[in-house]
């Protein structure tokens, strides 16, 4: 059961807002869904919407911070727009060429285009092949060097990423977590990619060294002119490297925004509660906690109406009736609430 | 708030703690001493590999025996506790310290209910019937915040959300209304709004039973937010320890300062770049006896080759040759006066 209002894109907004500005890749009522609990019994299983009619613009040179409690759909986002999975409904293009449905050899260019990089860079490289290994087979995939091309690029990307050139020769185990997940950065930017798709990828790193990457997606942004799309629940990681935020719930946008701006006035109640929530050794005891009751519903059982009326201080019977649809609060800001905050 | 008058629970003083491992023994926590109060949350905060879980493990009795080596000084309330039997500490386990582990996934059984669970420990401290066990717990798991304790009482922990079941295993760690809650990492594995919920309901825990609360953590806005006292700890030592107050207004050592600087804010002017601190924490194999964080110290000198003297300032003290006035003028180059509290 689906209300009306989601089946147009909830995206003139964005557009009108963006007119300006082409966008590298666009979303327009991206749906994945995944079937749980199915027997043999055919029919049977139930339906999950890990993304639930989506619509987003990502722009050049932008970084797009992507947050949300465990649950919200944020990685299974991820995952469509590098196609990692198949797409379920809706449209996705990158560079206006539609690849909704595009298949593994349609996509061979986009995947040049568009890198992915994983939270747990110890699952994400085979342990039995050497760095040197590991990257030069993108580059061969690719075909983007070849010969003493490639070792010269090995050399490129080991500098990159800030690695000392004769770790090429090691392998994963031999590193550090920090360390890996530069690996994984030099892995993503062997092809020159245009857009990186980032799925939380610090959050495995004690605050150090999670400091030290973070400060290297800034510096390879700047350096190489990349867009980011930064997937991450750690909301101060992602005010520091973004420059717009869309905060998800349950498998929807609810608010999206400028990220100055979002974080010093959220539109949606979920998004001032979650930033309330944070514990801040900066500023402490300055800020007013807003305890949300209870706990992310589950995605196969959503609430009716609005997603988060269950959890919402200032739910009222409209917001329990009917889902709201994202829209445009003001040409920064979009929010998907009945009655948002002022 | 100050707990000066309030009696000393636990007092640990020179703890040392020894791995026998293939390539000869390894030292993971060196030389560590801090004391709780009666009803106060100290909080020991470090990265992964600082020695702050096993620190606490070992001062329960929970390290393996034949390949650990604990020496130190450790009593609860007034009583020496490392050289108890495993019997005599398992006493005092349980019922007098209460333990939340991190993954509430790992220290519940799969194969019982949540209510059987919470029973068996009150039944192994207490001469109590199982009906009035089993009543105890509904109670418990109401105390701790569960909509429908009668009914959460008979689920199983995979029928419970993440949040639900962490509050089942402070549920279980209360059941005999311990002097003293260790909690390692309690809010690592939620999200944070529910990481919210749970601190919220350790800090009326404190309030509404006294309980006293040792709260390991990696994260320092839970530090900040809940913690009477705070000890930092890294490459198996405490570095700087004080009152949480003064710990953020001044922190003393260097690594405190990198700490703090690798923490974006949520709130002012964002930063072109974090301060990160370069390299990573060394392996417990590779501490020897000069201070262990010299090698990514940008003040490192000769003298941090050596032990590192304590120094105390106020309620604070630090593990660090640094001295006043040259400290605060080395402080103010790494941290600005926003990024202190």
């Amino acid at each position: 059961m689906m209300p009306p209002d989601l089946s147009k894109p909830a995206s003139a907004a964005s557009e009108a807002a963006s007119a300006s500005d082409t966008p590298l890749m666009s979303a327009r009522s991206l749906v994945k869904t995944f079937t749980v609990g199915r027997t043999l019994r055919p029919g049977s299983g139930r339906t999950l919407h890990a993304v639930d009619a989506i619509s987003l613009d990502v722009f050049p040179a932008e970084t797009l911070g992507l947050v949300g409690e465990s649950g919200s759909g944020k990685s299974t986002l991820g995952r469509c727009l590098t196609r990692l999975y198949d797409i379920d409904g809706g449209t996705l293009t990158f560079e206006g060429v539609d690849i909704t449905r595009a298949d593994a050899r349609a996509l061979k260019p986009m995947r040049r285009n568009v890198q992915m990089i994983f939270q747990d860079p110890s699952a994400s490289l085979n342990p039995r092949r050497r760095v040197r290994d590991v990257l030069a087979e993108v580059l061969k995939v690719h075909r983007i060097r070849e010969g003493a091309g490639i070792e010269q690029r090995l050399l490129e990307l080991m500098d990159l990423v800030g690695l000392r050139r004769e770790y090429l020769d090691r392998y994963p185990h031999e590193f550090s977590g920090g360390q890996r997940q530069r690996i994984g950065i030099a892995r993503a930017l062997a092809v020159e990619p245009k857009l990186i798709v980032a799925d939380e990828p610090v959050s495995a790193l004690d605050v150090s060294v999670q400091a030290q990457i973070v400060n290297l997606f800034s510096d390879l942004r700047e350096r190489l002119d990349l867009t980011y799309v930064f997937i991450a629940h750690d909301l101060a990681v992602v005010r520091q490297v973004s420059s717009r935020v869309a905060v998800m719930y349950l498998g929807s946008i609810v608010e999206t925004g400028e990220t100055d701006a979002l974080y010093a006035r959220p539109s949606h109640p979920y998004t001032q509660a979650l930033l309330s929530a944070i514990p801040q050794p900066h500023n402490r005891g300055s800020r007013e906690r807003i305890l949300l009751s209870g706990e992310i519903p589950s995605p196969l059982d959503p609430p009716t109406g609005c997603k988060f009326s269950t959890r919402c201080p200032q739910a009222q019977d409209i917001c329990r009736q009917v889902r709201p649809v994202l829209a445009a609060l003001s040409t920064e800001r979009q929010v998907a609430c009945h009655f948002p905050l002022g | 708030m100050t707990f000066v008058e309030k009696p000393i629970l636990l007092d640990v003083n020179g703890l040392t703690v020894a791995f026998a491992t293939d390539r000869g023994p390894v030292t993971a926590v060196r030389d560590v001493s801090f004391s709780v109060r009666e009803g106060e949350i100290l909080s020991i905060v470090g990265e992964s590999g600082s020695g702050k879980s096993v620190t606490l493990l070992s001062l329960l009795g929970l390290h393996d025996r034949k390949t650990t080596r604990v020496n130190g000084m450790v009593s609860f309330r007034g009583r020496g506790i490392l050289d108890l039997s495993p019997g005599e500490l398992r006493s005092i386990r349980g019922r007098e310290i209460g333990l939340i582990s991190q993954d509430p996934m790992t220290a519940l059984t799969p194969v019982y209910t949540i209510g059987w669970q919470i029973a068996e420990q009150i039944r192994a401290h207490e001469r109590i019937s199982a009906r009035a066990a089993r009543k105890r717990a509904v109670e418990l798991l109401g105390e701790v915040g569960l909509s429908n304790p009668q009914e959460a009482v008979d689920r199983y922990p995979h029928q419970l959300s993440g949040g639900m079941r962490q509050r089942a295993v402070i549920a279980m760690a209360l059941s005999c209304n311990p002097a003293l809650l260790v909690a390692d990492e309690p809010t690592t594995a939620l999200d944070v709004t529910v990481q919210a919920q749970v601190l919220d309901l350790l800090l009326r825990l404190r309030k509404d039973f006294g309980s006293a609360i040792i709260l390991i953590t990696h994260d320092m806005g839970v530090v900040s937010e809940v913690a009477d006292r705070v000890a930092v700890m890294y490459a198996g030592r405490i570095v700087e320890r004080g009152e949480t107050e003064a710990m953020f207004e001044s922190p003393l050592h260097p690594y405190s300062w990198g700490l703090m600087g690798s923490i974006p804010p949520l709130a002012g002017p964002r930063l072109a770049r974090l301060k990160s601190i370069p390299g990573m924490p060394p392996t417990p194999d590779r501490i020897g006896e000069g201070c262990g964080f010299a090698p990514r110290c940008a003040f490192a000198r000769a003298a941090c080759l050596e032990r590192p003297p304590l120094r105390k300032i106020g309620t604070q003290a630090a593990l660090c040759v640094l001295e006043e006035p040259e400290r605060a003028a080395l402080r103010r180059t790494v941290l600005s006066a926003e990024e202190l509290a």
